[in-house]
């Protein structure tokens, strides 16, 4: 076995171009390359993992805006509802008050109608007494003779009247 | 391959061979062998390789990406074995399975057929203890700075009966100590096994061929030719594996190390 065999003469030589060639594998390659390497790889996995979240963040934000777009929307149309509510409320209430001033007006309009024909009609039975009194006044004188005082004749129809 | 004529050694190809003398360093003579050859080789591949993944695109590449394949692949068994501290010992790692990985692989090209034989580096228990031996010397430095003397409680396995322990303080402590042994041994062991079998079965084609009988050939070098493509697919998995069985236990005994239990 040559590995044994040769050792004590090959193993000064072969230490040191192992030295040799170990030692610049990890000089320039362990310590100089390999690095080198991974920050690309860790650079391009940075990368990937901030895009990745970038891209998460613009979803969440179109979510959100979405979001507010419907709110909007809800928050107009129950706007305009509530608008035409107060619209249609405040045409009741101004109708019903104009209906209740017209009815206010009719009934005052109707009670001086009806206190006119009362004054009327009371003008009216004044004068048929009167008119009776002195009719029965000269009834009495063309038949009796007797001058009859105009405050009996009155009685005398007052009371003929409320007989009936 | 062949030693000599008709004598084929499966270990011929373990040999280190001086391309040429270097210099004396300390009493030891430094020569440029094969094995430095590979070692250069699998530098270069693996700078060549981890080049294309430097370009830091933000949509990788196909290169690229296989680079951040495998760069990733080490961060998570470390992040997975260590957790976040395990970042500072990813270059450590990363160029350990990597190292082993690339010269594991390299030492299986057929390029023994243009006549260039592939020297497989980890199949020398210099190398593979000495990765060993460095790794288990980062574990007991990390675990030493980080915990002090406390990190001794690693040896007290948890809930354990206090009068258990004379018994399983020295059973964790060998299984400790055994640690570098096992880590290099088993990659040194692993290569060198499939190396060997598949030159032994290199070695019946070749004289299955060569043999004076006809009927040899079809009977004993076809069936070996198959069985080499088999176990060379496996070795290739092997290869891969140990690669990772390296790192893997490198990164757990690091998890022992900083953070105990």
């Amino acid at each position: 076995m040559p590995q044994i065999a040769q050792i004590s003469e090959t193993f000064a030589s072969q230490l040191f171009w192992l030295v040799i060639a170990f030692g610049l594998i990890y000089v320039v390659i362990g310590r100089g390359m390999l690095p080198k390497i991974e920050a690309t790889v860790e650079q391009r996995d940075r990368r990937i993992a901030e895009d990745l979240a970038a891209a998460e963040r613009a979803r969440a934000e179109a979510d959100a805006r979405e979001e507010a777009y419907r709110a909007q929307v809800e928050a107009n149309r129950a706007e305009a509802l509530k608008v035409t509510q107060a619209a249609k409320d405040a045409a009741a209430r101004a109708t019903e008050q104009r209906v209740k001033a017209a009815d206010a007006d009719i009934g005052r309009r109707v009670d001086a109608a009806e206190a006119d024909i009362r004054a009327a009609s009371a003008a009216a039975l004044a004068d048929i007494q009167d008119v009776a009194a002195e009719a029965a006044q000269e009834m009495v004188a063309k038949l009796a003779g007797a001058s009859v005082p105009r405050e009996r004749a009155a009685q005398a129809v007052r009371a003929a009247l409320a007989n009936g | 391959m062949a030693a000599e004529e008709g004598k084929i050694d499966p270990m011929h190809q373990f040999e280190v061979q001086t391309i040429f003398d270097g210099f004396n360093l300390g009493g030891h003579q430094i020569a440029f062998t094969n094995s430095a050859l590979w070692m250069l080789v699998t530098l270069g591949a693996l700078w060549l390789f981890m080049l294309g993944g430097m370009k830091r695109q933000l949509v990788p590449t196909r290169w690229q990406a296989a680079v951040e394949g495998v760069t990733g692949f080490i961060s998570n068994m470390m992040h997975t074995n260590i957790g976040p501290e395990g970042r500072k010992f990813t270059p450590y790692v990363f160029s350990v399975f990597m190292f082993i990985l690339a010269a594991n692989l390299l030492g299986m090209l057929p390029l023994g057929v243009v006549g260039i034989h592939p020297f497989t580096v980890t199949s020398h228990i210099t190398i593979t203890g000495v990765l060993a031996i460095v790794s288990f010397a980062i574990v007991l430095v990390v675990g030493f700075l980080r915990h002090g003397f406390h990190f001794f409680s690693l040896f007290v396995p948890h809930g354990a009966p206090w009068w258990m322990l004379p018994i399983l303080v020295p059973v964790e402590f060998v299984s400790f100590m055994v640690r570098p042994f096992s880590l290099g041994l088993r990659l040194f062991v692993a290569m060198t096994a499939g190396h060997i079998l598949l030159k032994v079965l290199a070695g019946f084609v070749i004289n299955g061929m060569n043999a004076d009988a006809a009927w040899v050939a079809p009977i004993v070098s076809v069936p070996s030719f198959i069985l080499m493509v088999g176990i060379s697919a496996l070795e290739l998995l092997v290869a891969v594996i140990q690669a990772y069985v390296f790192a893997l236990l490198t990164s757990l005994y690091l998890n022992d190390a900083v953070n105990l239990h």
